[in-house]
């Protein structure tokens, strides 16, 4: 029985499955609409995600399943002080598949020791997201038609942002792959992703502080949300956001050809009006995550 | 300092100066009720201080854990005062219920009755990393 608890669970040519049969969904959705008849996706949100248990429901229900589950801890049995393994032991009777979000980092791995049914990992903490991550892929996949040979920017907190080490592990494996880091001194990638994923897997990479520089060489922008609690002091905040807000006039320097995503929510690092520009991805981003849901269920239910 | 030879046994050799008692303790040899010694700063030729340990039983020894802790020991099984089997140690690949993960947003810091698991992920630098929340082992 096969789960899917971090990307590298998967080896790129599943991965690839993955992203063509959700491709194939984005074209022929009715061919899918009973794919999943008579199964059971069960959401447990031991910690609240309203978006991205609402993508694993309408994936379920786009499958023509049904879901059922539970949205924050506080109406779980966990608040009873029931643990992960107990949960999943009676859930997994109720359900063909399970996907949870946990705040602890490792409890579906934990759950998936005592399951009966394949485990999805909705995001363990800081720790791991996975179908963010396969989102983001076929994201760049459908926008560029590729994925390799590309230059991939992040922009903003590369400290804690778990969906850019999570999207750089699983570009590391592809052919060709540069990378632009894109952040405030403060809020650098850390050390291990430079030691235990890039340079490990020899790849390209440069560090930089400014947007604007980086900005006519990247195929892909990939932006996250610098918060205020991540700096010691307001002024270095306000000094330094500005930098990391993306708007029509820093992309006029881009190529043509290129996308910006960013994993939502958004607050203020995109300007609303870069939003009407065409290379603005994040809004089809979140509807390509239902469709990489709905083709990972079917993979690890075992359907073609 | 004499030690009367063992019969029937083990000896822990080459253990580094100073972590017999670590090693002594993490094997739970405090548990055994035969004869056991525990030597300190033996003069050693390769590395001039060595730790020693002597077990006066033939006891079943958890060789991964004594591998985490003390990679560079040997293990010599005495049968009737004859060497029977000489093993050296070697980091093993995964350690159980040894090292406890420091994270507190590991799932291992409020979940019940679950084993705390360390996988060997640089051989070469002997790191090891929590298989639940992939945190560095410290020693
Ligand atoms: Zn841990």
């Amino acid at each position: 029985m096969r789960n899917l608890l971090s990307i590298t669970d998967f080896s790129v040519e599943e991965v690839n499955e993955v992203l063509e049969t959700a491709a194939d969904i984005i074209v022929h959705p009715e061919a899918y609409s009973e794919k999943c008849k008579n199964k059971i996706l069960a959401t447990l949100f031991f910690e609240p995600s309203t978006r991205t248990r609402l993508s694993f429901e309408s994936a379920m229900l786009s499958l023509g399943g049904k879901t059922l589950g539970f949205s924050d801890a506080n109406s779980s049995s966990s608040s009873k002080g029931e643990s992960v393994a107990d949960t999943i032991r009676v859930v997994s009777c109720y359900s063909d598949i399970i996907a949870m979000r946990h705040p602890k980092e490792g409890a579906p791995l934990v759950a998936s020791f005592v399951s009966d049914v394949p485990i999805i990992n909705a995001g363990d903490g800081g720790h791991n997201h996975p179908t963010q991550t396969l989102t983001d892929l076929l994201t760049i996949k459908t926008e560029m038609g590729r994925l390799d040979n590309l230059t991939v920017g992040f922009c903003g907190d590369l400290k804690f942002g778990r969906t850019v080490h999570s999207l750089i592990q699983a570009l590391s494996r592809m052919k060709g792959i540069k990378i632009v880091l894109i952040s405030p001194d403060e809020l650098k990638i850390p050390d291990y992703v430079k030691s235990d994923v890039m340079d490990k897997n020899g790849m390209d990479y440069v560090e930089t502080r400014s947007l604007e520089e980086a900005m006519p060489s990247l195929d892909v922008l990939y932006m996250t949300r610098v918060q205020q609690e991540r700096f010691f002091n307001e002024d270095d905040y306000l000094r330094l956001r500005d930098s990391y807000i993306l708007t029509l006039d820093k992309l006029s320097t881009a190529k043509k050809e290129m996308c910006v995503l960013h994993p939502l929510p958004r607050v203020n690092e995109i300007a609303v009006d870069v939003d009407s520009d065409p290379r603005a991805c994040y809004f089809k981003q979140v509807r390509n995550g239902r469709y990489v849901r709905m083709a990972l269920i079917m993979k690890l239910l075992g359907i073609k | 300092m004499k030690i009367d030879p063992i019969k029937n046994g083990i000896v822990i050799d080459h253990i580094e100066a100073g972590k017999g008692m670590e090693v002594y303790n993490i094997l739970n040899l405090s548990e055994l009720d035969c004869m056991i010694a525990l030597i300190k700063n033996v003069p050693s030729k390769k590395t001039g201080k060595k730790d020693i340990i002597k077990i006066d039983a033939s006891v079943a020894l958890d060789l991964d854990v004594l591998g985490y802790i003390a990679p560079e020991a040997t293990v010599n099984f005495i049968e009737n005062g004859a060497l029977v089997k000489k093993s050296k140690v070697a980091l093993p690949e995964t350690v159980k219920n040894v090292i406890k993960c420091k994270n507190p947003r590991c799932i291992t810091s409020v979940e019940q009755g679950i084993d705390q698991v360390f996988k060997l992920v640089d051989k070469e630098n002997r790191v090891y990393r929590c298989i639940y929340c992939e945190s560095k082992a410290k020693d």
